[in-house]
């Protein structure tokens, strides 16, 4: 399949704009190189480097052995000596295996050196729910990386934010960890190639007075069509994509509660000492004074994630009961 | 006897004497109250390693050490000023002081980053081979480990890696019989490592012996070897003289042990054979031990005087420049003005 070459699509999968992300990458920069276990021949497992191995070649395409620890920590290696290799971790739970190299080594190492050197590089991965996936392959861990000082986290929601939050994270030279949701592959949306995403800036999808709604990756989509919901009963809900959980845009978050003294945070991670939680705390700490209510926080429940479907979908929060939710907070 | 040979039985014994007496300098910096804390791990007893494969080593190679460290950077060049002043927690030393002794690093001279945790900087290495081999540079990198390491899965993930891809890696293991407080028969069920690694395809060296001259020119013929992508595993067998740290008083073995082992000191057997073989007299040896005992004092007395950084960079070093991390204190503050 050939690798298209404009700069604006009408419509391309979230997939497919990752894909183009790293093609462009690799085309502008040699030094960039994807490893991975079955990123090349495979073409990722969900599909996101296919075709690369054969634009690029098995030097710059890596299939790897199952060695999570050491797929980062060889990324790490390169970074330190002048390559920018992107590393896919398949699902974002290995992170149980390889988190001493992201967060003890990657996180620390221009830290716990003066500042000597940066390791540019980024951990593709992939998690969250809607496959039945179980308790070890459907998680939502990135309140683990939020947590560690030294890590970029980003969560794009749509096509064009994951083009270009990709191709900013090579740039950064901070390692920067970048989680895809198993359900926004096949998720479609424009694409423009010359429309820049700031980087560390969230997104407002949809401006509104009654309350605001926080939510990043597929949660935003979960929003947004909450929002239309809300909006046939003349409730007008401020939508707001976080995009990048650190750097975290606070100020926009800070702002919007001001304006519609609601808020709703939203997130596929726990209840508990999760994402939501933080962004919780940031609210009540800077619009205490204007908030007419408790900041609500609608979360996947503090359980392992379950198989069966029907227990999976209401694990997690559900356009419905954000609609009920909204409109309880605000009456 | 060539005299080539002659001067690299001297370097190595002036080398592993910087090391003993640099490690003795920071365990005196210690008991003096002038260090970052106690966690101060020393490599005396553990000299011959360190000095044979740095010196097998070229402008451009890398390398990872482990948590006793100390004396294979120096070996490979690293300023004992700077080093002692980073083990002081300070200002001049190598990383500002924010690293200290187990994470001090200098990108300078290859040396990717001592490492805190058992075998987490192994990896590294096979990623730093990975671009020689990409950018068709003829450097090796080398992880320094020690037998504790050996049980760790991670070095066997990145043994497989560099055998499977090729890649110019030295995996070097000290072996000074002590993870900590655990003798390696406590640990593992067969003692032969290069079992382990020559079942992944590793060209694999031995050393068990004090012939620091003989052991450079059979690491020096591997490691060369290594540069033609074929990965290797060295291990060098030795005694670690003292306790893990600073305030291990070595309660898990006895004191026989450690006199025994003690006899087995690569500086005292690199002299005899100095002496035996007229390389140098005693008084030439003698010369070069005062000039080391100078040396380690400057160093010593550098890292005394050297200031303490200023708060502020608690903040730095964490992100690329473009990012500012506020304080508590001022988020603090802010929320309780806003109140």
């Amino acid at each position: 399949m050939k690798i298209p070459e404009q700069d604006f699509f009408e419509k391309i999968t979230f997939r497919d704009a990752l894909r183009l992300a790293m093609y462009d990458e690799m085309k502008d920069d040699k030094n960039v190189i994807i490893l991975g276990e079955d990123v090349a021949k495979y073409g990722g497992a969900y599909g996101a480097t296919k075709n690369l191995l054969e634009q690029f070649g098995s030097d710059r395409v890596i299939d790897t052995p199952i060695s999570e620890p050491t797929i980062v920590g060889t990324a790490i290696g390169a970074a330190m000596t002048g390559l920018k290799p992107i590393a896919e971790l398949m699902y974002v739970d290995f992170f149980g295996m390889s988190m001493d190299q992201i967060g003890n080594q990657s996180a620390k190492i221009r830290y716990m050196f003066g500042g000597q050197i940066s390791v540019p590089m980024v951990i593709r991965t992939q998690g969250g729910t809607g496959r039945s996936g179980g308790a070890q392959h459907s998680q939502s861990l990135e309140s683990w990386i939020m947590y560690i000082p030294g890590l970029y986290l980003v969560m794009p929601s749509n096509p064009n934010d994951a083009y270009h939050l990709l191709r900013d994270s090579l740039q950064t030279n901070t390692p920067t960890v970048f989680i895809e949701h198993k359900l926004l592959y096949n998720f479609e949306g424009p694409l423009d190639k010359k429309n820049k995403v700031q980087f560390g800036k969230a997104n407002i999808l949809n401006e509104g007075n009654s309350i605001s709604i926080i939510a990043y990756s597929r949660m935003t989509n979960f929003a947004v069509e909450a929002a239309k919901k809300l909006k046939e009963e003349n409730i007008s809900a401020e939508i707001i994509d976080l995009r990048t959980l650190n750097p975290l845009d606070k100020n926009t978050i800070i702002n919007s509660v001001k304006k519609t003294r609601h808020a709703l945070v939203l997130s596929e991670g726990h209840y508990t000492t999760g994402v939501a939680s933080e962004i919780t705390s940031i609210i009540f700490e800077n619009c205490f004074k204007v908030l007419k209510k408790p900041v609500i926080r609608y979360t996947a429940e503090d359980t392992p994630v379950p198989v069966a479907p029907n227990l999976e979908k209401n694990y997690v929060p559900t356009v419905d009961r954000i609609v009920d939710y909204a409109k309880k907070i605000i009456t | 006897m060539n005299s080539k040979s002659n001067t690299n039985l001297q370097d190595l014994y002036t080398t592993m004497k910087r090391i003993r007496v640099f490690e003795e300098r920071v365990a005196e910096l210690f008991v003096r109250g002038e260090t970052a804390g106690s966690m101060l791990h020393l490599s005396i007893g553990e000299e011959l390693g360190p000095a044979c494969v740095t010196k097998a080593m070229i402008d451009g190679d890398t390398f990872t050490t482990h948590h006793r460290g100390h004396g294979i950077f120096l070996a490979r060049g690293g300023d004992p000023d700077k080093m002692m002043a980073e083990i002081a927690g300070k200002k001049d030393g190598y990383c500002k002081g924010k690293g200290g002794s187990m994470h001090i690093a200098d990108m300078s001279l290859g040396h990717l980053g001592a490492n805190a945790i058992v075998g987490g900087g192994i990896p590294t290495v096979v990623g730093a081979a990975l671009s020689y081999k990409y950018l068709n540079k003829k450097n090796v990198s080398i992880a320094f480990f020690g037998d504790g390491a050996m049980q760790q899965g991670i070095l066997y993930e990145s043994m497989n890696m560099a055998a499977l891809w090729k890649l110019p890696v030295v995996f070097c293991c000290i072996n000074n019989q002590y993870g900590m407080g655990t003798k390696i028969d406590d640990a593992v069920a067969v003692k032969d490592f290069s079992l382990r690694a020559k079942s992944f395809g590793l060209e694999c060296l031995h050393v068990n012996h004090l012939d620091a001259e003989k052991a450079y020119t059979d690491i020096k013929e591997i490691v060369d070897n290594t540069r033609n992508n074929k990965p290797s595993f060295i291990e060098v067998e030795c005694y670690r003289f003292y306790g893990h740290a600073r305030k291990d008083k070595s309660p898990y073995r006895n004191e026989d042990e450690e006199i025994e082992n003690r006899k087995l000191d690569p500086i005292a057997f690199a002299k005899e054979n100095i002496l035996t073989q007229n390389i140098l007299n005693e008084e030439e040896i003698k010369s070069i031990d005062m000039t080391v005992d100078k040396e380690m004092d400057v160093s010593m007395n550098y890292a005394i005087n050297s200031p303490l950084n200023v708060e502020s960079e608690i903040f730095t070093d964490v992100y690329d420049k473009s990012y500012t991390i506020e304080s508590v204190d001022s988020r603090i503050n802010n929320i309780l003005k806003n109140k």
